[in-house]
Order: structure tokens, then C-alpha cells, then sequence
């Protein structure tokens, strides 16, 4: 019996290097969905900023963990008095990771190539406002607008605006080579992708030497994963089920956030009998949100009466607006002439919000009389389907961009919605750059839109975040789609 | 023979040109815009336009058709448009996970499996082999990602002894990447075993009633010997008819196993690129699948052959 000794004297041998190999200077982040590629600029998928926003890629201005426009690779920039001329203050001595030096002609690239004829940025509407830019020296970038815009400087801090180089911008999708605190240092595809330190970088160094983001769709395995210490965070757990055990573990901390999702009851507002407000009302009226959270999102999410953040310091409460009251709702309905129900379509995509929520949803429509038939679909029918064809009903699906209250303004969006008030609302907005007054605007934006009951707005996303104690600098909420590890570390 | 072996190659070619035009097809029909989806739902639609013809979207279907397969014969698997990198290199990175597990389950199954056939059928009816029988139909029963996740309930997560799931790759050392690789395998190879000894044990019980069987019985063999040397030669055809299925099984079939361990294999692949529509992947790996399957199957067709000189004949 010298045998068992042995194997378990060797067991401990590899416990222990382990452990002592994590002499915590790295940190293992978990993922649900694995980036495609890791070029911002190219594609919409969030996947891409939660790895390489703020820590590989930067732009001109950045978003902070509050939500407000920071300074990034632009020091400081002036505004003309008539709001059509930012004159950026660059960096200097910021340097891309290969070696090549950032100066104001990146900027004129990297803003000309996104808003170029055969530009495949996704977010094409963010540089729409920009007649020309011109460098005017190495370090100072004119940028001129065809018209006033209040939200630029926040636009160009979106992902879709980092800076890049001619050099490399063709090959950032595999490689990516940014200015930031971290560069690529491996990618194992379907696995993990791994960072390190960028030691030349011109800010403040960040505090970790590699950060890797490993990639776990399963929600019983990103558990698990978290519980055996393969991964020390997990910015947004899959599994809401999971969220009480790691509150009552002293190991982790437990942080619910909040995300840019407004997760909503998207509503055809052409198709009747939806184009009718009363039937939109009465939908409002008939759904709780508080027991869809519950049911669908084991209590995690906050009821939200409008499309907007409530994070946000615009946000205006309005989610007692419609106060769950199913005889409300039926004397709405009888009142628009629908006393003998109706009958419609619900298509929901993959997420589980959507299919959990749809199923209460339908429950609770139900009741009142309006009877709904579920059809679930993939993203790729969806988009097909309902956001382009524009064949739906009703669905259910998050609107994860932040501040993107304005899409009720656009011709043809697909929940058809058309109001020349809040079109004409959403252009003074765009041409208003002072903060009160935008907030103003926005206050106001919010009030048309839940009045005319466009869709049923039902909870913001929460972001689960579940880390190790010891691990200090995460963002607690997600105004951006982010996991910006530059500023954390772990405590002693 | 080598009219067996020629004829045999004409009818592998012809099944895998089959399934390459149906897995093609049917890709077709799958719903949604690939550049739609991977731009979202803020894009203009003139960069979803551009994107369409920087993909190559917009050629006829037959054109494409044939430029994936006139790709594939020269050992071009195309070009993976959400990655941006040479289907070839993302299914050779992958191979090194998948081969691998499936050989290290197929291994495990068949040292559990054999042995329990042979002891359970040399000792039918005994306690023993009613119980062995009862756990082998437990194991059947039980779905393996359910059982993955009790293994790493106690193997990782209490014990601590395996990582959770992840794969390290091989660069990191053979115990690293191997240890990895464990809770999968076992998760993968236990409802297999159950499977394959089963089949043992009927395929020899069947065998030990032939007539040759009693005869050798009849001129004084002992038992032992007739099992090992007459019985056991003989029940095999059945047995590596299940491991060919088995192993083209583990291959192509390791998706919910590969999820649930995150692991960075063909299944995954296969899964991250439909939900993505990056078609090429998806049917230049599915088509790999099936090839190795209608493979495994010829060598299997070739070991009966020369196990059965009879089959040989009629081809």
C-alpha cells in the first residue's frame, strides 16, 4: 500500500503549485458569448467591446463607469460657439502596440474610413454628422460638422469609434493592434483570449499582467467554473438561479448592476389592432411587470415604464404609468371595440428573457382576452422576420444600446412607430449640446413615447456581476458594452 | 479482394458527393442575412450592402457551389467569414481537441466494456451479472451531460482536482491538456460502455449456442478455453460494428459535452457558427464529419470482409 502515498503526495504537489502559481497578478474573466472577431469597428456584436474596449482599443473619448465622457487618446478639445467645429487636443507619446506611433493622422483614418462609402462600421449613424476631418498639426485633429450635434463627443467614444492605424486595420478583426493598456497575446479559439501588459503605454500602467477571457455558454458550467476558481469573475452570469448561493458564500461578491437594456414588448404600431393606443394601453395595463421579473428573471431586473436607463440621470420614472389592472384592460379593449378578444402572434428570439418572459406574458395577455400564439425563432429569422420583414405582432427583445431613445424617431423602424412631435423633439436634441437642456429634451422624449404606449415596457437587464472578494475595480453597472479591467486588481 | 476494396471506394465517393449537395442545400434554406447578423440591428443598410458583397454573398448559387468544391478538392476549406481566418486552420486547431477526447473515451469505454461483456456473459444469471446488467441499463439511461455535471460537482468543484472545463492546449504540457480532457471523456465513455457491454455480452452469449461451440465443449475443452479461443474470436463482428458507430459518434457528436466543458473542439465549432450563420464553417466541417463517419464505416465494412471470407465474394 506505498502506492496510494505516493499518488496522493502527488496530487497535493499539483494542488499546491497551482496555487502558488496564482501569485495574483492575472485574472480569469468569464464570457457567455465569444467574440467573432476583435475589431470594433467592424461588427455589433457586444462580445467585441466587453474584450477590447477601454483595454485594447481606445477612441477619442471613452465612456466611464458612470456613463459620463471621459478624455481618452483626446486630452482635451474646444467647441466653436456655433457647435459645428470640436477641435481635439491629441495625446502625445501614445503609441500603437506594434510600435508605430499615434499621431492626428490616425484620427482622420480611423474617422474617414468608418463613415466612408464602403464602410461596414456598424454604427455607420455615429459619424453621420461629420462633413471633414483635418489634421492641423501632429497633435491637433479639426473635426467639421454639417450640423450641430449634442451627442458627439458621446458618440465618439462608442467602440465603433476607436482610433486605429492604417497599418493594421485590415487584420485588427485576428490581431488586434490598438493604443491601449493591454495587448493580444493569445487567442485559443472557442476558448479563451488572453492579454498582457502593454508596457509602453502612455496613461497610467494598469495593475494586472495578463487578463484572460474565457469563454463558458453553459449557465451550469459558468457556475461551476466561478466555484472552482477557474474563473475569479464573471461580469454578467447566464445563471440568475445561481446568484443566492454566491450571495451567501463569503468567497464572492455579489454585485447586481444595471445594463443599457431596455427589455421590451416590441409591438407592430402599423399592424391593427395594435396601430389602436387603447389595445396598447390595455396590453400596458394587463402586464405585471414585478412577476415577469420574478417568473423570467428570478427577481433580478428593475420595471421600467419607458425606453430609457434608469441609471441614467434623465431617467424619469414613469413605470406606474399603467398600473397592473386586468379590469382596466379589459375596458380598454372593450373600448376600442375588442370585447371578443384578440387573436396575434408573439415571436421571441433565443434569449431566455424572451422565451421565459413570452411564456408569463402570454399567461397574463391571456386573461384579458388578448390570446397569443408563441412562435420562437432564431436571431437569424428574427432579424429577418420581425426587424427587417417586419411580419410580427408582438416580440420581446432588449435594446442593449445606451441612450437609444432616438430610434422612435427613425423612418421605418421596425415597430413602426411615427409621431412628428417626437421626431421634431429628437432633432432639437440632436443639435442641443448644453447638458440641462438635453436632459430636458430627453425628459420630455420619454414622456411622448410611454403617453402614446408605443411598446410595453417591461425591466431593465440587470448585469449579475459575481466575483472573487479579493478582486477590486470592476464596473458595477454597464453603460457601455465593457469589461474594462484596466483599473483592477486584487487586494492582499 | 481488390475488387471488393475498388468497389467499395466508388460507393464512399459517390454517398460523400451526395451529402455535400444536401448539406449545401439545406444551408440554404436556413433564414437570415449573415451580414445583417453580424452588423446588427443598428446598421445602415448600405453597410450591411457593402458587407454582403465584401463576403461573397451575392454570387449565384451554383457558382458558389462549385467554388467550395473545387476548394475542397485541392484541400481549400474556404474562408470563415466571422473569424476571418481559413476554415482549415480553425478546424485544425480544433482536431487537436476533439481527436484526442474521442480516442481517450473510445479507450475507456472499450477497457470498461469489453471486460464486463466477457465476465458478465461467462457468468450469465449469476447475482453478479443481473447487477452489472441492472447498472449497465442505469448508465444507458442516464444522459451524459447530466452526468458531466455531477462529475464536476465532486471531481472539481469539492475536490478540486480537475479543472472545471476549459481546455489549456497542448503547448501548456501533456498533463495539463490531458487533465483537462478527463471529466469529458469519462462523461463521455461511461454511457458508451454501458452500450458496448451489453453488446459483448449478447454477442458472446449467442455465439457460446452455435453448434461448433457445444462440439469443441463436446471433445473435452475446458470452458475457459472455449470462450476465449472458439467464442470470443467470433462475437467481435457485432462488437466492432457499435465501436465504428460509437467512435464516428464521438467525433461528430461531443456538442453538448464540448458545451457543457467549454471546451474548444469541432463540436462547439459547429454550434458558434450556425447560431452565427458562418455557413462555409459549417458545411465544410460538417462535410469533414461525414466523411470520416462513411471512413470509419469503410474500415469496418473492410475488417468484416476479411473476417468473413463469404462477404467478400458477394461485395
Amino acid at each position: 500500500m506505498t502506492i496510494r502515498p505516493i499518488i496522493l503526495g502527488g496530487l497535493a504537489a499539483i494542488l499546491f503549485s497551482s496555487s502558488a502559481l496564482a501569485a495574483r497578478m492575472d485574472l480569469t474573466i468569464g464570457m457567455v458569448l465569444e467574440p467573432p472577431g476583435l475589431d470594433p469597428t467592424a461588427e455589433a456584436a457586444a462580445a467585441v467591446d466587453e474584450v477590447v474596449y477601454a483595454n485594447v482599443f481606445e477612441g477619442l473619448t471613452r465612456i466611464g463607469p458612470e456613463g459620463a465622457v471621459k478624455p481618452a487618446l483626446a486630452k482635451n478639445w474646444t467647441i466653436s460657439d456655433d457647435g459645428l467645429t470640436y477641435t481635439f487636443e491629441l495625446r502625445e507619446g501614445a503609441k500603437f502596440h506594434d510600435g508605430t506611433s499615434f499621431d492626428a493622422s490616425d484620427v482622420v483614418f480611423s474617422l474617414d474610413r468608418a463613415r466612408a462609402e464602403d464602410s461596414t462600421n456598424a454604427q455607420k449613424a455615429l459619424f453621420s454628422a461629420i462633413e471633414k476631418v483635418e489634421a492641423t498639426g501632429d497633435t491637433t485633429v479639426v473635426v467639421t460638422l454639417s450640423e450641430p450635434s449634442g451627442a458627439f463627443l458621446y458618440n465618439m467614444g462608442w467602440g465603433d469609434a476607436v482610433i486605429v492605424a492604417p497599418e493594421s486595420a485590415d487584420t485588427n478583426k485576428e490581431n488586434p493592434v490598438g493604443t491601449g493598456p493591454f495587448k493580444l497575446d493569445n487567442w485559443q479559439r472557442g476558448s479563451a483570449i488572453t492579454l498582457t501588459r502593454n508596457a509602453d503605454y502612455w496613461g497610467d500602467q494598469a495593475k494586472l499582467d495578463t487578463v484572460t477571457f474565457r469563454f463558458i455558454p453553459d449557465p451550469a458550467a459558468a457556475t461551476a467554473a466561478l466555484l472552482a476558481g477557474d474563473v475569479q469573475a464573471f461580469p454578467n452570469l447566464p445563471a440568475p438561479e445561481a446568484i443566492a448561493q454566491f450571495e451567501a458564500d463569503p468567497r464572492f461578491t455579489v454585485v447586481i448592476g444595471s445594463t443599457e437594456g431596455e427589455t421590451i414588448l416590441s409591438t407592430n404600431n402599423k399592424k391593427p389592432p395594435f396601430d389602436d393606443v387603447n389595445v396598447r394601453r390595455a396590453m400596458a395595463h394587463a402586464i405585471d411587470r414585478q412577476a415577469i421579473i420574478d417568473g423570467a428573471m428570478f427577481g433580478l431586473g428593475t420595471p421600467i415604464g419607458t425606453h430609457f436607463a434608469p441609471h441614467n440621470p434623465a431617467y424619469v420614472e414613469l413605470s406606474e404609468t399603467y398600473e397592473f389592472n386586468p379590469e382596466k384592460a379589459k375596458a380598454l379593449l372593450a373600448e376600442a371595440g375588442f370585447e371578443g378578444g384578440i387573436k396575434a402572434t408573439l415571436k421571441l428570439p433565443p434569449p431566455s428573457y424572451a422565451r421565459r418572459g413570452g411564456e408569463i406574458i402570454a399567461s397574463q395577455l391571456r386573461d384579458v382576452g388578448i390570446d397569443l400564439e408563441i412562435i420562437p425563432l432564431e436571431w437569424g429569422q428574427w432579424l429577418e422576420q420581425v426587424f427587417k420583414g417586419k411580419d410580427f405582432d408582438l416580440t420581446i427583445v432588449s435594446h442593449t444600446e445606451p441612450n437609444d431613445i432616438d430610434i422612435y424617431a427613425r423612418d421605418d423602424y421596425y415597430f413602426q412607430y411615427e409621431n412628428p412631435d417626437f421626431k421634431a423633439l429628437i432633432d432639437k436634441l440632436n443639435v442641443t449640446a448644453d447638458e440641462e437642456e438635453r436632459f430636458a429634451l430627453y425628459r420630455q422624449a420619454q414622456q411622448i413615447i410611454t403617453d402614446d404606449a408605443v411598446n410595453v415596457y417591461l425591466f431593465q437587464l440587470a448585469k449579475n456581476g459575481v466575483w472573487d472578494a479579493k478582486l477590486n475595480g470592476l464596473w458595477e453597472n454597464s453603460p457601455v458594452q465593457a469589461n474594462d479591467v484596466t483599473g483592477v486588481s486584487w487586494s492582499e | 479482394m481488390a475488387y471488393f476494396i475498388v468497389r467499395r471506394m466508388m460507393i464512399v465517393l459517390l454517398t460523400l458527393w451526395v451529402a455535400s449537395i444536401i448539406i449545401f442545400a439545406m444551408l440554404q434554406i436556413i433564414p437570415g442575412d449573415p451580414a445583417q447578423l453580424m452588423l446588427g440591428i443598428n446598421a445602415t443598410d448600405d453597410a450591411v450592402a457593402a458587407l454582403r458583397e465584401q463576403l461573397g454573398l451575392n454570387a449565384p448559387l451554383f457558382e458558389r457551389y462549385i467554388n467550395w468544391m473545387s476548394g475542397m478538392l485541392i484541400g481549400d476549406f474556404g474562408y470563415s467569414y466571422t473569424y476571418g481566418t481559413a476554415v482549415g486552420n480553425l478546424i485544425a486547431e480544433r482536431i487537436t481537441v476533439s481527436l484526442p477526447l474521442a480516442l481517450i473515451a473510445l479507450a475507456l469505454s472499450t477497457l470498461i466494456a469489453i471486460p464486463v461483456g466477457i465476465f458478465t456473459a461467462s457468468r450469465r444469471g449469476t447475482a453478479t451479472d443481473t447487477s452489472a446488467m441492472a447498472i449497465t441499463q442505469i448508465g444507458i439511461a442516464i444522459p451524459n451531460f447530466w452526468f458531466a455535471i455531477l462529475l464536476v460537482y465532486v471531481f472539481a468543484i469539492t475536490l478540486r482536482l480537475v479543472p472545471a472545463g476549459g481546455f489549456p492546449g497542448w503547448e501548456t504540457g501533456l498533463w495539463p491538456a490531458l487533465k483537462s480532457l478527463l471529466l469529458p471523456a469519462i462523461a463521455l465513455a461511461l454511457p458508451q460502455a454501458a452500450i458496448l457491454s451489453r453488446v459483448t455480452r449478447s454477442a458472446l452469449l449467442e455465439t457460446m449456442a452455435e453448434d461448433y461451440i457445444r462440439t469443441a465443449r463436446a471433445k473435452g475443452l475446458p470452458a475457459r478455453r472455449v470462450l476465449w479461443h472458439h467464442a470470443l474470436r467470433n462475437a467481435f463482428i457485432p462488437v466492432l460494428t457499435i465501436l465504428g458507430l460509437q467512435f464516428a459518434f464521438l467525433l461528430a457528436g461531443t456538442i453538448i459535452i464540448e458545451n457543457v466543458f467549454y471546451l474548444p473542439g469541432l463540436g462547439r465549432l459547429i454550434f458558434q457558427s450556425i447560431q452565427r450563420l458562418d455557413l462555409m464553417v459549417v458545411q465544410s466541417v460538417v462535410v469533414l464529419l461525414v466523411a470520416s463517419v462513411i471512413f470509419i464505416n469503410f474500415l469496418v465494412d473492410l475488417a468484416y470482409a476479411w473476417a468473413d471470407p463469404r462477404l467478400r465474394r458477394q461485395g
